[in-house]
Formats: C-alpha cells, structure tokens, sequence
C-alpha cells in the first residue's frame, strides 16, 4: 500500500500520457484515415469518383501497411518520427507513430461505413444538382455517420491497447506504467490497478460511442 | 409546339451490353410521356439520359437549347435543377427531416434560410405532408416517403420530373394517390412529367402519350391509346397482349380448340357504341352460333380498348361468308390457330 502511494504521481502521470496519446491519436488517424476512407470509398467502380488508377494505388498502399504488426511499423518509422516530432521518446512521439499506424487502420473503417451508404441516395443529390465534395460532406458522411461513430468506437478502444505497446517502447501512458512500476518489480496490485483503470477508460469510451452512434441512427 | 426532349440515335454500351440501341424519341412540353417496358428493356438508362446522369455513347440529347449530352459536367449541375426526379426507393436522405429532404435541393442553389424555409412549406403543403415536417422519412409510410420524394423534385419549380418507377413499391390504393398527385403535379404546375414504370395501370391513369420499350430500342410510340388498341409493328402487338390479357395465349388456345369444334376467331373491340350487338345480327344473319370464350374490354384514355374470341359453330360456308362479311367492315378479325 505504500509503495502503491509512493507511485502515485508516476501513476496520474501516466493516465494523462496515456490520454494525451489517445486523444492525439484518435483526432489525427481519425482525420486523415476519413479522408483516405472516403478517398477509397469513393474511386472505387461505381463510386462517386471512381478511378480505377487512384482506388488501386490506395488499396495497395492500404493493404501493405496493414499487415505489418504494430509495434514493427512503429519502430520502422522511427526516422520519419524524429524528423517530425524530433524524438522517438516521450508521449509526443508515441502519438505521432501511432497516428500514422491507426490512420491505415482508420480508413478501412470509414471505406466499409460508407460504401453502406445506399447508392440512390448519393444518386438523389447528384439528380439535385449537388456536386460530388458537395455530396460527400452533405450527403455520403452524415447518412454513413452510424457506422462511422460506432467504427470509431472501435477505433479508441484498438488505440488505448496500442497505446500500452507504444508505452513499451519509450512512448509512456499506462502500459509502461504497468510494466516499469508493476511487473518489473513484481509488484501485482500496480499491474491489477493498471489493468482496472484501462478497463474503465475503455467502458467509457466505448458507452459514449454507443451512445452518439444511437443518436446518430435515432434507434 | 416543339419537343422539349429531344433524344437522337441514342446508344449506350456498359462494356459488351447494349442498355440502348439507337434510340430516338420526343417528348412534348406539357404532356405525361410514358416508357413502359419490363425490367431491363432500358427504361432506368433512357431517364437518366435526360439529366445527364448518364451519358450517350453514341447519339445526342436535347432539353430545350441545351445538348445535354455535350455538356460538361458543373453546367449539366445547373441544368439539373430544372429537371426533378423521383425513385423507386424514394432515395430519401434519412440523416435528414421531411423538410431537410425537401430543403437539400435549394440549399444545393443558394437559396437564402429564410425563403427556403417558405418554398419547403408551401411544397410538403402541396403534397399534404406539412405536419411531418419534422419527422424522419422512417417514420413515413412507402406513399408519404415518395410524397416527400415528389416534393423534394419540385423544390426548384422544374420543368420536367422524371418518374423512374415511382409507383412500382407501392401498394395498389397507395399507386393511386401517388399517381393522382403526379397527375396534379402536370396538370397545375404544367410541369412535363416522364413516367418510367413497368405497370401498365400506371400508365393508363395518367400518361398521354406512351413509348414501348424492348430490348434497348423503343419498339413504338405514339398517342396512348392508338399504341394500345393498334400497335403497329409485332413487337409492340406482342407487348400490349400480354400487359392487356386480351387475347388467348397459345396454350389457351390449345384448351379452347379441345373443347370446342368450330373455329376461334379474336376481334379487337372498336371504338364504338353498339359493337356487340353488331356482332350478334351478323351472326344471326349468317346462321352461325357463336360462344365468347376468351377476352375483356377495359378502359384507356376514356376509349375501350380489348379483344373478344368466339368460338364459332355452323356450317362451313356460313361461317366463311360470316368471316368475309366481317372482314369487309373495319373489325380487326384475327383467325386463332
């Protein structure tokens, strides 16, 4: 118990790193894996843009990058991270990497959400005159918009467990915390109060998308 | 009075399928333009060569002044405005309210809040849909979807609505109203209306004139009821026996023929009072028996339009002068069999 208080600083700073690397994560892939998702949702045959030349270079771009294991792609992008963030150290650095990795990621969900979207519809708005930017900001996101939250969803609770990988080498957050503090020193109530405060973020991550996804499909 | 749609030798090849075979039609300002023809005749393409959201592989599209099918695509964006269109699906935006369906076309334009939230009140008025302009379009019924549908069309006052199937998810009552309504969308607001549809009563309630189509050609066309009660090449012939089930199919004719002796013979029914009773003194006055065994008269464009088949009993020569007599008149007589 006192070795549980003595670490408690190191313990809050590691929830906020962690949520620093969330937060950054998720707001990064999640924009640029939407605009790589949309890319690929929409130049695809059939699609409101489709190319044929675009959609298979991002598909094959997309489908090398994905397969290869997270905490590799991490360590191999390494010089790309120090040339922007200057470090391959500290939470900055784990949130930079760990964009790159889940943006793939991110835009797999969003090509799956929207090519849901019914093709009448899209069909509707162009017959209404709509442009197709104007369509995919008007018409292809919001009518994809359950799917999407819920992938996001999906998303955040991927990015808290990458997190603790990112934390293993260098990045810090929880998983370092559980690791440096907890199993390096056999102290097991660290670990387990680690291990709890992940289960509660991702509860609550998970019960807000839950939550908007419905209010987005009204059901 | 010039055609407001023109469509020249229009082909359209998806690969090696040929969705249109060198087509050309006309439609009228003013009228309701029906395309009948089963599912995969070309119908969907054809309509979507009039705003553009398909393009001709060979031939020329007209509407009004503009070539359609040279335009790039930001003017056909424009062009579209005046031209609705409505869908089998309905296609309603469900992230969006009955008003934001019918509002997306005139936020699309420009239009200033204030006199969009006007032109979408005076338009889900039209409709009779103003008390659910709240709702979501899942919360509507097929009839009141496809309302909102034809309201969202004409958010730009068009000149032309295209109907792509519009009645063919509806029940039979729901076709009604929704027809009434593109009857009064043509009649009131004098909007040119295009009436792609598989469904024959669809036609008959408010369409003008009718094309047929088949295969990717348009295989006749002309006045509705001059298609249906004279169609001039076989095709066609073909395709108003079987939506009007008026003349005996083979098979029939094969039953017919076994429990009846004499001859079958089917005569279309002119547009006269006093036909049947016409028949009958021929009949009497070449002593030949007859018994109706296949046929209907029904109704098109207020003119009565069917076939009648009797099986005929008398002597041979009596039969034949009967024949001869009838064929010497303007009744269509036709030898089953």
């Amino acid at each position: 118990m006192d070795e549980l208080i003595a670490d408690l600083p190191q313990y809050v700073q590691a929830i906020w790193d962690t949520l620093y690397i969330v937060v950054i994560s998720l707001v990064a892939s999640g924009v640029v894996g939407l605009v790589l998702g949309v890319a690929l949702a929409t130049t695809r045959s059939g699609g409101l843009l489709a190319n044929r030349a675009a959609y298979t270079v991002l598909n094959v771009v997309v489908n090398i990058v994905r397969p290869i294991p997270f905490i590799i792609f991490v360590t191999a992008i390494d010089p790309l991270t120090i040339l922007v963030v200057g470090t391959t150290i500290g939470p900055t650095a784990g949130a930079f990497a760990l964009s790159v990795a889940a943006a793939f990621a991110v835009s797999r969900i969003v090509e799956q959400s929207l090519v849901g979207v019914e093709p009448g519809v899209l069909e509707a708005a162009r017959a209404a005159g709509a442009g197709p930017v104007r369509i995919i900001a008007t018409v292809l996101i919001p009518e994809g918009l359950g799917p999407l939250v819920l992938g996001y969803t999906f998303l955040f609770v991927g990015i808290v467990d990458m997190t603790a990988q990112v934390g293993a080498i260098g990045g810090g957050g929880l998983g370092d915390f559980a690791i440096t503090y907890g199993a390096q020193r056999y102290n097991w109530p660290i670990v387990y109060l680690t291990v709890a405060t992940i289960i509660v973020l991702v509860q609550v991550g998970q019960f807000a998308g839950n939550a908007l996804a419905r209010t987005a499909l009204r059901r | 009075m010039g055609a407001l749609v023109r469509i020249r030798d229009v082909s359209k090849r998806y690969g090696d399928a040929v969705a249109l075979d060198h087509v050309t039609l006309d439609i009228e300002e003013g009228g309701v333009q029906g395309v009948i023809g089963y599912s995969g005749a070309g119908k969907s393409t054809l309509v979507r060569l009039v705003n553009g959201l398909e393009r001709p592989t060979e031939g020329q599209v007209f509407v009004g002044d503009d070539e359609i099918s040279a335009l790039p695509e930001r003017r056909l964006r424009e062009i579209r405005g005046g031209i609705g269109m409505i869908f089998q699906q309905f296609n309603l935006f469900r992230s969006r309210t009955v008003a934001g369906n019918v509002a997306y076309p005139l936020t699309v334009a420009g239009m200033p809040r204030a006199d969009r939230d006007r032109t979408v009140a005076r338009l889900l008025d039209f409709v009779g849909l103003l008390d659910r302009a709240h709702q979501f379009p899942e919360q509507l019924s097929g009839g009141q979807k496809q309302r909102v549908g034809i309201a969202r069309a004409l958010a730009r006052d068009p000149r032309i609505l295209l109907a792509d199937e519009a009645t063919s998810a509806l029940d039979p009552e729901t076709t009604a109203d929704v027809l009434a309504l593109l009857a009064r969308v043509n009649r009131e607001l004098g909007v040119t209306i295009v009436l792609i549809t598989h469904e024959m009563d669809a036609i008959r309630a408010i369409a003008d004139r009718v094309a047929v189509m088949e295969n990717g050609r348009v295989i006749e066309n002309g006045d509705l009821y001059d298609v249906f009660a004279t169609p001039t090449t076989p095709a066609a012939a073909r395709f108003v026996r079987t939506v009007l089930h008026d003349r005996p199919s083979p098979d029939t004719v094969a039953r017919l023929r076994a429990s009846h002796a004499g001859r079958l013979v089917t005569i279309r029914v002119p547009d006269r009072k006093g036909f049947t009773a016409e028949l009958s003194r021929a009949f009497a006055a070449h002593g030949v028996g007859e018994q109706l065994v296949f046929g209907g008269i029904s109704e098109i464009a207020e003119r009565p339009v069917g076939a009648l088949t009797y099986a005929l009993e008398g002597a041979e020569d009596a039969v034949h002068r009967l024949l001869d007599a009838l064929r010497r008149t303007d009744l269509d007589v036709v030898e089953e069999g």
